[in-house]
């Protein structure tokens, strides 16, 4: 039985519904200098107990796309187009005052760095108890107990003697669990983890994406992991959404798009992993820069880089790699791809 | 590394999904209660001795402006025999006679009266509206802070004295109360009306840097509002600069408060403070130099009882500091 498959069969999926509908988003941030074009024309959704990956590289506006959800980018500089449906709700057109009330319960958050994104004067305590205060008006003493249970949770080891601690006096490790504590402590709907294990050393990753597994499997909620670390997406991950350049260039299940990538991108990314088997071996990197996301190339923004492109005569008409820009099609059952030629990377 | 990181990347490392003995929630939790920002800051404060010095000479001078009789040593500020114009301190007369053949002692101390309400007065008013004008601008930034930022502006190009000198000098054929008194409320209000402006970019640029912080962003995407994010998460990071610069300013606020009657506008006699002193004892400082040294030495006693407290305080809000 697959861990989705456990959740179904506890938790029954509202019928219909997805949890969060992600609907041909766009994100710009215009500068003096230009627009930058961070997001272009994202969409996916999420069901309860769903794990779906997000996977690409800096600047592909993989953590974009989750502020932009989250609601916590800068309006301007940046212009947010698109639907963003949360439990079938509008969050776009929602007043400001709603959308708060659905950060915490409804969305939660987990940053990258926690040392940065605690904040340093007040004890992790204080910190993980004012979700409590802020959204069900919990006195300070019902608000320090229920602290202390979820530092129990996430196996904060002697939680009730280290609640009044500070931030910094936690190791790196320790420091992500809290983190992780905030952003479970209502329990959320969704959760997005934004790079949750990059600022950690390895034996500290694996224990805390076993702990985001698990409080999953209690809770039943949906995860958006974003990464860039594909170990980290085939260990956790249901669905794998690539981005390149702003918008996503593969989607599928981890198994199918890691066994058999259907983008040259995707496909690059792979190759460029060590592997037991390929032990000895040269690793192939993927050529040239990630895309200026101010100046993004035309027809397939990923045709610079691309070792399958063809060019002039040798395209197919309508199917020009440098001025005809691909959209995302079904290329095989469940799979999505946006490439004129996925069908070659499939080797079908 | 200190030893409890240590434990802790023991434990992440040894542990591998399982709760250990450790985590046995019946550890003694010293109070039930969640502490509070302020609570925790007070039990750090309580074991500074700067801040205990600091407010040990506060009270004193506090205690002196109230009740300045208590330390003049039984004698009037404004019984004066020219006979003793200018005395050199002696056994009787601690601080000597000033021009006039006053008990100089008896003068300082109620001086504390004027000079601690123009100072603290002053000063208080440039926290509030520097904090405040500051915060407002630099956490909603935009045409908020584009308009905010040039009202400063448009103030700082007024220099504090000439600002003060004008203000007070209109100010007693206004009706505006307070400023038509002349008395230390309106000189204090002069002062602080062209001398916040600093404070004001002082707050801005913290809490400019602060807003951007990730920090800020997880309690955003924590559901918390603006008022409780810039209460909450922003104003205790970016205080410390303001607090010590108001400390020190305490200080310049009372000595501008000389400049000031020096000019002609600010208190004039027969009150007294320790301003007017000053400026008075500059004309005789060869052949009395005491006439300065006194006022000074109080003077500048204050305002390090002051910048003790402030830098304590600095020290109690980062808990990176403590201990």
């Amino acid at each position: 039985m697959t861990r989705s498959e456990i959740i179904s069969s506890t938790e029954p999926a509202p019928t219909g519904a997805a949890l969060l509908e992600v609907d041909d988003l766009y994100v710009e941030f215009r500068q003096r200098s230009g627009t930058v074009h961070a997001v272009n024309g994202v969409s996916y959704s999420l069901a309860p107990g769903q794990t779906l990956a997000i996977l690409g590289e800096s600047g592909s506006g993989k953590s974009v796309s989750a502020q932009a959800i989250m609601g916590i980018l800068d309006t301007p500089p940046a212009v947010i187009t698109g639907g963003i449906r949360f439990e079938g709700r509008d969050m776009l057109a929602m007043q400001p005052e709603d959308q708060r009330k659905i950060r915490g319960p409804g969305i939660s958050m987990i940053f990258q760095d926690a040392l940065s994104a605690l904040n340093p004067v007040y004890s992790v305590g204080w910190q993980i108890g004012e979700m409590f205060r802020v959204h069900q008006g919990a006195s300070r003493k019902e608000a320090k107990q229920r602290a202390i249970e979820l530092m129990d949770r996430v196996r904060i080891p002697a939680a009730a003697r280290r609640v009044n601690d500070y931030p910094h006096q936690f190791s790196g490790g320790m420091r992500q669990r809290v983190m992780i504590a905030m952003a479970i402590a209502l329990d959320p709907r969704i959760l997005i983890a934004d790079e949750p294990t990059t600022a950690l050393d390895v034996t500290v990753q694996a224990q805390v994406m076993d702990l985001l597994k698990d409080l999953q499997q209690e809770t039943g909620m949906g995860l958006i992991l974003i990464t860039h670390d594909l170990g980290v997406v085939n260990e956790v991950a249901d669905d794998v959404a690539v981005m390149y350049a702003g918008r996503i260039v593969e989607r599928g299940t981890v198994d199918d798009v890691f066994t058999r990538p259907a983008h040259p991108y995707t496909e690059g990314l792979m190759k460029s992993v060590p592997q037991v088997e390929a032990k000895g071996g040269r690793l192939q990197p993927i050529v040239g820069q990630p895309p200026n996301l101010a100046a993004i190339p035309s027809g397939c923004p990923f045709h610079p880089r691309c070792a399958h492109r063809r060019l002039g005569a040798a395209a197919a008409p309508g199917r020009e790699c440098a001025t005809d820009d691909p959209p995302l099609r079904l290329v095989a059952p469940g799979r999505e791809a946006a490439c004129h030629y996925s069908e070659e990377v499939l080797g079908v | 590394m200190t030893d409890q990181q240590q434990r802790d990347l023991l434990h992440d490392e040894v542990e591998a999904g399982t709760t250990t003995g450790l985590a046995s929630p019946s550890v003694d939790v010293t109070s039930a209660r969640q502490n509070s920002l302020w609570s925790d800051a007070w039990g750090s404060l309580r074991r500074n001795v700067l801040f205990w010095i600091g407010a040990v000479l506060t009270v004193l001078f506090a205690v002196m402006a109230v009740f300045p009789q208590l330390f003049a040593r039984g004698q009037d500020p404004r019984a004066c025999d020219l006979a003793n114009s200018k005395a050199l301190p002696s056994a009787e007369h601690w601080f000597g006679y000033d021009v006039q053949g006053c008990d100089y002692m008896a003068n300082v101390v109620y001086g504390a009266r004027n000079s601690l309400i123009i100072g603290i007065v002053a000063v208080l008013v440039v926290l509030v509206l520097g904090v405040l004008v500051g915060a407002l601008a630099g956490y909603f930034g935009g045409w908020t802070d584009g308009i905010l930022s040039r009202l400063t502006d448009v103030f700082y190009a007024l220099p504090l004295i000439l600002g003060a000198l004008v203000l007070l000098r209109v100010g007693p054929s206004t009706s505006i109360p307070i400023i038509n008194t002349r008395g230390p409320g309106a000189v204090a209000l002069a002062l602080a009306l062209f001398g916040w402006m600093t404070a004001m970019r002082l707050v801005r640029s913290q809490v400019i840097a602060v807003k951007s912080s990730d920090y800020v962003a997880a309690a955003r995407a924590m559901g918390a509002s603006n008022t409780r994010i810039l209460v909450r998460h922003i104003m205790p990071n970016a205080v410390a600069p303001v607090l010590v610069y108001t400390t020190i300013t305490i200080g310049v606020l009372i000595a501008a408060e000389a400049t000031l009657t020096y000019l002609g506008v600010g208190l004039q006699r027969p009150a007294i403070s320790w301003g007017l002193q000053i400026a008075a004892g500059q004309d005789s400082i060869r052949t009395a130099p005491h006439l300065v040294l006194f006022p000074s030495i109080v003077l500048t006693l204050t305002v390090m009882a002051f910048i003790m407290m402030g830098d304590a305080l600095r020290d109690a809000l980062d808990p990176r500091q403590r201990a």
